[in-house]
């Protein structure tokens, strides 16, 4: 290994690894976006909805955690065009993450409602509360101390998740680094980067985590 | 919308796509089993009294769960035969897989070993038995039936997985359906029909997995 050509070639490469970082970046934050937003939906309606309509939530709850995210992303990014739904790959593929980020969720706030006594619902319908008061006053603030730590860890597997686009044809870090390697040949290096970039950024989020748990412990 | 759904290419290639699960079976289950030993070796090492290696155990553990498991594939791949390591495709991906799964193996062991109480080793030490055989017979039956549902849930995640072996083009079931999918233009069927199988096969692991642990739990 070279390093004066390495620290040369990298040079080269910056603008496109780069571009790679931003585009892993932009993937990532909005397919969490989205995820999360439709997670709590989904979390919802597995505790509280009406029943014919919960077990279809729970079948797409558990035929997108039983499929491979990776079949999710092949299988959005070819079938839309068939049936006339024209997205580019990198719509497909956040549309993919993101119902894999939604499970995540929903079953994250599922399990959070369900670990809190009943007790608690029935004291706040006591005291007189709303379904919709006891929720917003009492059930949601613990449910959301339970799930923002395991949420954050869920952050580092879209990140992780984000790198099966490489295989659609959207430039993020991974294919950004395929195509840097294709050019200088120098594999073991640039591979290495591409795992390094990654691992900073997962590494930063999982102390975050850590961090927001600590926070949360005791108040 | 003009597409009409015709299985008739899935039903021919079926074999295919039921040889492709068994091989992700299979990689699944060499790369546990091998996984397992890592794991168990680093956990010892993460909460052993040399800080060399708990080190070396740290740091593996924190480098590999934190990088996507696409990116070490592709190093194994196509970046370690410039060190002189060639692997062929297969033991390419039994190799990333074991490793990968090795460090969060190590995280259940870890926690398994933590949680048992040290009484059971000085009843063991008391007994007669050396710190070695404490460990062995005492210690290690005791925490993999505690931490069994934990490597049920890695085991199905490890399965899920192996259809990244596609993208090294490993012909296990991802490959085949992509296949399919490209040969015959069966979009919608080929997708469907992969992810259906992902589902059913992970729905009967657990199913499977839920008796052996309820076999072998303590009473």
């Amino acid at each position: 290994m070279d390093v004066a050509q390495f620290l040369h070639e990298f040079w080269n490469a910056r603008g496109a690894i780069w571009d790679g970082f931003q585009m892993t970046v932009a993937i990532s934050a909005l397919s969490i976006f989205f995820g999360t937003l439709l997670g709590l939906f989904v979390g919802l309606a597995l505790v509280y909805s009406w029943l014919p309509f919960r077990f279809l939530v729970r079948i797409y709850v558990d035929f997108i955690r039983g499929t491979p995210v990776f079949v999710l992303v092949l299988a959005s990014f070819y079938i839309l065009s068939v049936i006339g739904i024209q997205l580019t790959a990198f719509q497909a593929g956040i549309l993919a993450i993101t119902a894999f980020c939604s499970t995540h969720v929903g079953e994250m706030v599922r399990g959070a409602l369900a670990a809190i006594p009943r007790g608690q619902s029935e004291a706040a319908m006591a005291i007189g509360l709303t379904f919709r008061q006891t929720f917003q006053s009492v059930l949601m603030p613990q449910a959301l101390r339970q799930i923002l730590p395991t949420w954050v860890n869920a952050a580092t597997e879209m990140v992780k998740a984000s790198t099966l686009l490489s295989v659609i044809g959207v430039a993020e870090l991974l294919l950004a680094t395929q195509q840097v390697i294709s050019r200088n040949f120098m594999s073991l290096e640039f591979y290495f980067l591409a795992g390094f970039i990654y691992f900073l950024i997962d590494f930063s989020i999982e102390r975050l985590g850590r961090f927001v748990e600590k926070k949360l412990a005791y108040c | 919308m003009d597409y009409r759904l015709n299985f008739d290419a899935v039903w021919r290639s079926f074999d295919l796509l039921l040889s492709g699960l068994a091989l992700g079976l299979g990689l699944a289950i060499v790369s546990i089993f091998i996984g397992s030993f890592i794991g168990l070796i680093a956990a010892f090492a993460m909460l052993s009294k040399n800080k060399l290696w708990r080190g070396i155990a740290v740091a593996y553990v924190t480098a590999i769960r934190n990088t996507p498991i696409l990116v070490l594939i592709f190093f194994t791949f196509f970046a370690l035969p410039q060190l002189g390591v060639r692997l062929g495709k297969i033991e390419s991906f039994v190799f990333t897989l074991t490793i990968y799964s090795g460090a969060y193996l190590t995280e259940v062991f870890r926690g398994g070993l933590i949680a048992i109480p040290p009484g059971l080793r000085e009843a063991g030490l008391a007994v007669g038995l050396t710190e070695w055989g404490a460990q062995r017979w005492v210690i290690i039956p005791v925490m993999i039936r505690n931490v069994l549902p934990a490597l049920s849930n890695n085991f199905i995640s490890l399965f899920k997985d192996t259809s990244l072996a596609a993208a090294i083009a490993v012909p296990e079931l991802t490959f085949y359906a992509r296949q399919i999918n490209v040969n015959s233009f069966r979009v919608i069927e080929s997708w469907t029909v992969a992810s259906l199988m992902y589902v059913f096969a992970c729905y009967i692991i657990a199913a499977g997995l839920r008796q052996v642990e309820r076999k072998l739990a303590i009473p």
